[in-house]
């Protein structure tokens, strides 16, 4: 019998507010998730737990145009997030997957078998080190938290993208070998390049957990908002003296 | 020593000035890049969810084992207690940070925190070197010596271990 999972689509959430609901629900239920936002609103900037601005940041220009910072509860990298980016985030318990054994690979394994479902016409579609990637270009970005017992995957696709805007992040000192050096214009691929239409990605992505979960459709005023001392937060930066 | 030889001839290779801490740090990757099975020390105990003990006139010290670390990947970063906080058998402690993974860390016993690495805090890869030995994580003045009932030996370890780790 396949265990439930509880489907969440929202539209525009604030990413900050996204971020700290996955984190309650991560930590605070026993329950298999999969949350689906199509755009954020307002553009921000996202850094992993250890992520320092200094380092991954022009942060005189963040700082100058007011972008927001958040520093989020999962690994990995910097991302800047808006309108046209896609989330998807899963979010399941150790007995829903009992054979998958809670490290970054195995789980990254089992994810990148879900998603070569989603893009199941489209041969070039890959797992390169820890990205998904259509061949040599990355199309999404991923981060994992993981417990004793649950685990979570995080994914944001650009179904678009502003160069101007992705001139806030530096390229970072730790990037994946088959970068070679290439700017973020030339490492990265638009989804809309491969889809029809936003909506789309959801549909697929229903499609392939179906065939592991039983999917229940979830309204947001129907999560319990208990309270939890969230990492997910804000981070203020200090620009460079003049 | 071998591998500060290999890595001061990588870094002539390479045309990189070989001071001291840049040999070390040249080492560390390879020394993961090299690393085969690593025996499990006898006197070690387990939770199921791969952090080890050591435990010495009363004290434990606590990391996580060479199979965690190797399925991790390369630790970038470690969140770890303050001094004098209190950590419990079973709860999470910390986390580390694997490149795109933060995983929490569990206390095989309860206790206040002592010592924390700080080596392992400026160096995370310590953790992928030598994870049972200078990658310790924190040392924990024990409030209950039973906490190391229940907790696994090495041979029932490996046994966890070979049997998928569930």
């Amino acid at each position: 019998m396949r265990p439930a999972m509880r489907v969440l689509r929202l539209q525009g959430f604030p990413i900050f507010r996204q971020l700290q609901l996955e984190e309650r629900l991560m930590h605070k239920t026993d329950e298999n998730w999969c949350i689906f936002n199509n755009g954020t609103s307002p553009p921000t900037i996202v850094m992993g737990v250890s992520g320092s601005p200094e380092e991954l940041l022009d942060v005189d220009a963040v700082s100058r145009d007011g972008i927001p910072v958040v520093r989020r509860f999962s690994g990995g990298g910097t991302v800047i997030v808006d309108e046209d980016t896609l989330f998807v985030t899963l979010i399941c318990s150790r007995k829903a997957i009992p054979s998958l054994e809670l490290f970054p690979r195995t789980i990254l394994k089992w994810t990148g078998e879900l998603y070569k479902n989603v893009f199941w016409d489209n041969p070039d579609f890959t797992v390169h080190e820890q990205d998904y990637a259509f061949g040599q270009t990355k199309i999404a970005g991923n981060a994992e938290s993981i417990s004793k017992d649950r685990w979570l995957h995080h994914t944001s696709f650009l179904w678009d993208y502003s160069p101007p805007r992705m001139a806030y992040l530096t390229i970072p000192r730790r990037a994946p070998a088959y970068r070679l050096g290439r700017s973020h214009g030339d490492f990265i691929c638009k989804l809309k390049d491969y889809l029809s239409y936003r909506e789309e990605l959801a549909e697929l992505l229903e499609d392939a957990l179906g065939r592991h979960f039983f999917l229940e459709r979830t309204r947001l005023e129907d999560v319990d908002e208990e309270e939890y001392k969230h990492r997910t937060q804000f981070v203020e930066l200090l620009r460079s003296p003049i | 020593m071998a591998l500060r030889s290999m890595a001061a001839q990588a870094a002539t290779i390479l045309r990189i000035r070989c001071q001291p801490h840049l040999a070390q740090a040249l080492a560390i990757p390879l020394a993961r890049g090299f690393a085969t099975t690593v025996p499990i020390p006898q006197d070690l105990k387990f939770l199921e969810s791969h952090e080890w003990v050591k435990v010495e006139s009363g004290t434990g010290t606590v990391g996580i084992s060479d199979h965690a670390q190797h399925e991790l990947g390369d630790v970038v970063f470690a969140d770890l207690p303050e001094i004098g906080s209190s950590v419990t058998k079973g709860k999470n402690f910390g986390v580390v940070e694997s490149v795109k993974a933060c995983s929490d860390i569990y206390s095989p016993v309860s206790g206040e925190v002592i010592e924390v690495n700080e080596e392992v805090k400026q160096t995370p890869a310590l953790v992928n070197k030598n994870a049972f030995g200078e990658g310790w994580l924190i040392k924990v003045k024990m409030s209950n010596v039973s906490d190391l009932d229940g907790l696994m030996d090495p041979a029932a370890y490996e046994e966890h271990v070979k049997s998928g780790g569930h």
